[in-house]
């Protein structure tokens, strides 16, 4: 790990300061830990992970022992201790992908990056890991990079999201096959019988 | 009260005990590896499952509740077999070095594998290996072997409160470790290694040069600080290997300081194993009879005033006895068991003890500290403190150094000013202790040393006769003093005699040839250049300040080696127990004094230690009745006098080294070193408990 | 099959305006005044009516959990805390309340919170569900806005504050003590019970804890009455139900279907079947990875809900249905969710941090074939000992797949230990 060097200090922008005071707030007067994890995804949103000073710093101003904020932070899976590329990429192995041929999906991302599980490309762009279940199984298989859920991969599909942001794209999430989101493929085998007030009419 | 049966006895118990209590209470021991009765519960380990009839699955018996109609089955055939389950886990990871390993024969897991574990493994995966810790020069860890159980993580946190230690990661994965900024300096991190009920943290020092089985235990009381912590030597051939705590929930539970633990490695070194006679400037070994001759031609036709002796911080009471009978003998009144000047009066008991017991402070809702840092002067006493604090309800405020006391509390400046303000009512805290049902006071030594000592003790002893410190059936005014000699010294009256001189009189004298023989039983902690052309004589355990400065060096026996008394900070009368012998040619401190009185032709009146503490008890009948404390009467305290604008500090600057044994430790060197001598009180780092 | 005007989902596939306008045109806040005015107690009675159970996997009556919590509130605050941590594999409805419906989950969170004298909740949601919370924000902003929620919740006198909690990669948050632990800034260590979240919980104070889909049906009950939602599915099993299908079935999909329905039925309806047909059916984890795998023979008539799965020896769990057919290498399968326990383990207790590694090691040769038939028994014997030994579920959660996959196909696994070894000789 490499948690000790890159990062040399850390502190909000005036921006995420503001964000972060809002946040403590959610919670009763003294129970200012619970912001602990919002607090570290912020700040990972800021920097990209979550090094010693960040926890430092966060264990201050909820006046935590560090100790505790290091074991959110080594507890939870969404914290990276150390910097990880432009694209986090993370493909989803569990049994509804695999079942659906994440095993394809795997393949393909490793041989369009050029990277292992686990591994960053050399222009620091994209970072690949395998992950446990995403919630998206009707979807399988899938994969969520930064923000967003990529589903229904096939390998073609997958290259293609892929290909399209090392071309600095914006490839649309969502089910790559073009359904409907969660229904079957085809459409939706319920709900036809309604309408909706001023929607539909 | 609700009523159980376990394994088939019908018990009553109280409400909310668990059924692991329940059943210790009809000496049914249920094997238990994370559960500790003074940690908090973790529930972690399951070794403890018990069978509770209508329940799905067999419960942690060290967190279920007691339920009235329970049925326990503690040792049937299922919870047999869920213990060997868990014990098969256990060690299907645990690595199988128990011959190498330092807990061996020692160690809960083997001890519970005898009863649980398989004849063979069946566990054929590779094995988990676990990166080993730095915690400093007192613990060892050796992770590999860690169970997970957390006691550590929760021992720093909860007792010491300097929350370092932490469970990192998770699943397989689990690693307890230290927060990667922070140093194991907690002055009760020795504990840790007790607590560990595998290998996982063993005693460094000590590493690799015992095995359980061979050391000699001698239950004994520990010389270290005031508080007399029970402790257990633990000996072979010669030599203290190691000291350990017993239980005495009085005192220190089963806690013990660092540096009463591991400070032993100085009772090796720098000692004085023969005489000396200082011969052209330097110290020349000698006999004993050369020595007394030496002394016996300084003293002999002496007048008494010309003669003085000052005792040291692990003198003990025989001995001063001793050494006052022989200056009486001698003609002199001019001796002083305060070597730092404490304004502290002989006779007055209830001025200079800590009167609310160590125990008791846990019954305080109030207290202002003054002077004084427990947390490095006294912390097993400070652990209390915080124990007392965590339990809610709790305001305290310390008028000293700016530290981190492990506790909340208001740091109200370092001014003696403030006390005056305080017991003039002019100040927010008066209402405080005003306010409180058992207000407490500690002053410290660092209090009292100074000129201005008797006047802030005064303005101590007036602000709790003012708030309900002292009220019937309660006295929270505490003296808490750092030597183990000190209240044993006050109680047999080891300070001047009628026109006789204090310590500082000795010194003056000393320098201005007024005084010309000083004898320091003990005594190293004084300006030894102070003491002008005095002929010295040093009785003593150590080669420290005192002996190098002596004309005549008498070696005597550290308190491993001798039944001695001493009498803690709270008034509390204990005996060292003989664990080892003196080395060399060292006697027992008051043989020595009585082998001189013969020399000069003054033969003390008692020939054996039986008799000598006859002589103790006809001083003070407190003496009469160990291991009790009985409450002292209060008739005031100090003297009103100016005060001085010097700040209240602690008496003591470097935990590790306080005196002539800590001061020859290798080891309390080694933590001066690493952790500073403010013992994580002076650390950048926060622990999260800043007052 | 359910009729659409019984199904309470009406924008499960996102095809409407999720945001608040489209909610109201679908029936939500409509009146939520008068919901809260029939009172507390007569809120948690029409929930006992209608015999929903929890939808999170447990099955716990829902209104009887209501009745723990304490009648009258003390020095203690109450706390509804509602569980969005879906991440259960198999499992992804919780997903398309959140993102689709979010106003039903909101308006079941007012309505919840006032039936157990709560002012204050927190939906606790997947980290990785970042466009689920936003959607969620977004909602819950415009309630506020609304009135709807806050200072004098639909003008029914009740104060009500919503927060989105999100965490942050922990499967075992999802188990409610856990949860709590980690929404108070901790790691996600299930506590010991007793106490229960009821009497101890969020911040010492009595809290409940309720599924997303639990609550989001409470507003349908409210209006429609729980004889209403009674009235579907079997006794003791009643209500509507999202159920998850994935895998090997030709169309994969969440649909909203009645309790009961049989899982021949359900696949067939909405999933366009097995793939390559009925025989071609292998087995079938009824319930979110935790259930035991079940043949075809057992689970093709079986009905879909609490008591169909438990009486063919395995669960509903969260409905979330994983289908395989026979092209399913089936011991990697089990093994594959042998990897995500371990990895999942909080690590805390001893059976589950030691065993769930050790079950997977095993797991992993016998997918290799690297093991003897005799160590069949031997991880069987494992499994056995991790079960109802832990402090909560997941150990049990651990071992029941992999004696599933025992008790039903172990002439799976015995066929590749053979193979390996007549290759090996």
């Amino acid at each position: 790990m490499s948690t000790e060097q890159d990062m040399t200090s850390f502190a909000f922008t005036a921006e995420n300061l503001e964000q972060a005071k809002k946040i403590i707030a959610k919670y009763p007067a003294g129970r200012q830990q619970s912001a602990v994890m919002p607090l570290l995804d912020l700040a990972q949103r800021q920097v990209g992970w979550t090094g010693i000073p960040v926890i430092e710093y966060i264990a201050e101003m909820l006046e935590m022992a560090p100790i505790r904020v290091q074991e959110v932070v080594t507890f939870y899976t969404m914290y990276n201790q150390k910097p990880v590329g432009q694209f986090h990429v993370q493909v989803c192995t569990n049994i509804c992908c695999l079942l659906r041929g994440s095993d394809g999906v795997g393949e393909t991302a490793r041989e369009v990056l050029g990277v292992n599980w686990g591994d960053t490309t050399e222009d620091g762009k994209f970072t690949l890991v395998e992950v446990e279940c995403l919630g998206a199984c009707v979807n399988a298989p899938m994969m969520q990079i930064n923000d967003d859920y990529y589903e229904d991969l096939t390998p073609e599909s997958t290259k293609a999201v892929l290909e399209a942001l090392k071309r600095g794209e914006t490839p649309n999430p969502g089910p790559q096959g073009g359904r409907q989101f969660s229904a079957p493929e085809g459409g939706p085998t319920t709900l036809g019988d309604l309408t909706f007030g001023s929607e539909k009419a | 009260m609700p009523k159980l049966t376990i394994d088939g006895t019908e018990i009553e118990v109280e409400a909310g005990v668990t059924i692991l209590q329940a059943a210790e209470t009809i000496g049914i021991e249920i094997p238990r590896f994370c559960y500790h009765e003074r940690l908090a519960v973790a529930g972690n380990c399951r070794m403890c499952l018990v069978e509770v009839e209508k329940m799905p699955k067999p419960v942690a018996s060290c967190a279920m509740p007691v339920g009235e109609g329970m049925v326990v089955h503690t040792n049937n055939a299922n919870v047999r077999k869920a213990r060997q389950g868990v014990m098969e886990f256990l060690l299907i990871n645990h690595p199988l070095d128990c011959p190498i390993c330092d807990q061996g024969g020692e160690c809960d897991l083997q001890d519970q594998a005898v009863a649980y574990g398989g004849d063979r493994s069946r566990y054929q995966e590779e094995k988990r290996a676990v990166e080993d810790k730095s915690y400093g020069p007192l613990i060892q860890t050796w992770m590999t072997r860690c169970i997970q159980c957390t006691r550590c993580i929760r021992f720093i946190s909860e007792i010491a409160g300097t929350p370092v230690l932490g469970g990192l990661g998770r699943s397989e994965h689990l690693e307890v470790g230290r927060y990667v900024g922070a140093a194991v300096s907690s002055e009760l991190s020795g504990n840790l290694i007790d607590l560990c009920p595998v290998g996982a943290l063993t005693n460094k020092p000590a590493s690799y040069t015992y095995r359980a089985w061979e050391l000699k235990k001698t239950e004994s009381v520990d010389a270290m600080d005031a508080l007399g912590s029970a402790i257990r030597l633990d000996t072979r051939g010669n030599e203290v290997i190691r000291i350990l705590p017993r239980v005495n929930d009085d005192i220190n539970e089963e806690w013990l300081s660092d540096r009463s633990r591991f400070a032993c490695d100085g009772l090796k070194r720098q000692r004085l194993d023969r005489c000396y006679v200082r011969k052209d400037g330097t110290l020349a070994a000698t006999s004993w009879s050369d020595a007394f001759a030496a002394i016996t031609a300084k003293v002999n036709g002496l007048a008494g005033s010309k003669i003085a002796a000052i005792a040291g911080d692990q003198t003990d009471v025989e001995t001063m006895q001793a050494f006052k009978d022989l200056l009486a003998a001698l003609g002199s009144g001019n001796m002083d068991c305060r070597q730092d000047g404490a304004k502290l009066a002989a006779g007055n008991r209830a001025a200079y003890l800590f009167n609310s017991t160590i125990a008791g402070i846990e019954q305080a809702d109030a207290l202002l500290i003054i002077g004084s840092n427990p947390r490095i002067e006294a912390p097993v006493l400070n652990a209390r403190i915080r124990k007392r604090w965590l339990k809610g309800g709790f305001k305290a405020a310390i008028i000293g150094p700016k530290t981190d006391l492990t506790f909340q509390h208001d740091w109200l400046g370092d001014s003696a000013q403030v006390l005056a303000a305080i017991a003039a009512g002019n100040h927010p805290f008066a209402d405080v202790l005003k306010n409180a049902a058992k207000p407490a006071i500690i002053i410290g030594q660092g209090a009292l040393t100074g000129e201005d000592g008797a006047a802030i003790l005064a303005l101590a002893a007036k602000l709790a006769q003012d708030t309900g410190v002292i009220a019937d059936g309660w006295n929270g005014f505490n003296v808490l003093h750092t030597a183990a000699a000190r209240v044993g010294g006050l109680d047999v009256g080891f300070v001047p005699q009628a026109g006789g001189k204090d310590t500082a009189g000795i010194i003056a004298g000393a320098q201005s040839g007024e005084i010309s023989v000083v004898f320091l039983a003990g005594a190293d902690e004084i300006d030894m250049k102070s003491l002008g052309n005095a002929f010295v004589v040093y009785l003593g355990s150590h080669g420290d300040a005192g002996a190098h400065r002596a004309d005549v060096v008498l070696p005597t026996a550290a308190y491993t080696e001798k039944s001695a008394t001493f009498v803690n900070t709270e008034g509390r009368v204990q005996r060292t127990r003989l664990a080892i012998f003196p080395p060399g040619e060292a006697k027992e401190d008051w043989k020595v004094v009585r082998a001189l009185s013969d020399a000069l032709g003054k033969p003390l009146a008692f020939d054996t230690v039986k008799q000598l503490r006859q002589r103790m008890v006809a001083s003070n009948a407190v003496f009469a009745t160990e291991g009790v404390v009985a409450a002292a009467t209060w008739a005031g305290a100090g003297a009103e006098g100016a005060l001085s604008d010097k700040p209240l500090a602690s008496a003591i600057d470097n935990f590790y080294m306080v005196d002539p044994i800590s001061r020859a430790s290798k080891t309390m060197a080694e933590c001066t070193a690493e952790f500073g001598g403010g013992c994580g009180c002076n650390s950048k780092k926060k622990t999260g408990t800043h007052g | 099959m359910l009729r659409d005007q019984d199904r309470i989902f009406t924008n499960l596939y996102g095809i409407h305006d999720w945001r608040l306008k489209g909610a109201q045109s679908r029936g939500d806040w409509d009146n939520t005044k008068a919901l809260l005015a029939k009172g507390r107690d007569a809120i948690i009675e029409e929930v006992k009516t209608s015999g929903l159970r929890g939808r999170g996997g447990a099955g716990f009556g829902t209104g009887m959990k209501w009745s723990f919590m304490p009648k009258t509130e003390g020095a203690r605050p109450h706390y509804l805390v509602i569980n969005a941590d879906e991440g259960e594999p198999g499992t992804c409805k919780d997903r398309e309340i959140m993102r689709f419906d979010p106003h039903k989950l909101v308006e079941g969170a007012l309505l919840a919170a006032f039936a157990i004298g709560a002012h204050a909740s927190y939906i606790y949601i997947r980290g990785e569900f970042i466009r689920e919370a936003e959607h969620l924000q977004v909602a819950i902003d415009e309630a506020y806005a609304a009135g709807l929620i806050g200072k004098n919740a639909c003008g029914s006198g009740w104060d009500f504050d919503l927060y989105v909690h999100r965490g942050a990669g922990a499967y075992i948050c999802g188990e409610e003590s856990a949860l709590i632990e980690s929404l108070e800034g901790k790691k996600g260590q299930p506590r010991l019970k007793p106490p229960f979240p009821a009497g101890v919980g969020l911040y010492g104070c009595p809290t409940t804890v309720n599924n997303v889909e639990s609550i989001a049906v409470v507003p349908a009950i409210l209006r429609r009455s729980g004889a209403w939602f009674a009235g579907l599915g079997r006794a003791k099993n009643s209500g509507t139900k999202l159920f998850c299908i994935s895998g090997h079935v030709n169309k994969p999909c969440n649909v909203e279907e009645e309790m009961g329905i049989s899982f021949r039925e359900l696949i067939d309806k909405h999933c366009g079947g097995i793939r390559g047909g009925w025989d071609n059916l292998m087995g079938v984890i009824p319930g979110g990875s935790s259930t035991p795998v079940l043949t075809r023979e057992v689970i093709e008539n079986c009905p879909m809900d609490f008591d169909g799965l438990r009486e063919a020896g395995s669960g509903l769990g969260t409905a979330a249905v994983i289908v395989m057919d026979k092209s399913t290498d089936i011991v990697r399968a089990i093994t594959r969710l042998s990897r995500f326990y371990k990895h999942e383990s909080c690590g805390q207790c001893t059976p589950c941090r030691e065993g769930t590694g050790w079950m997977w090691r095993m797991m992993e040769r016998m997918d290799k074939g690297d093991a003897t038939i005799e160590e069949i028994d031997l991880l069987q014997q494992v499994t056995k000992q991790v079960e109802g030994h832990t402090i909560c579920a997941l150990g049990d959660a651990a071992a029941w797949p992999i004696q599933g996959l025992i008790r039903n196909f172990r002439p799976e696994i015995e066929k590749k230990i053979r193979a390996r070894n007549s290759s090996a000789a």
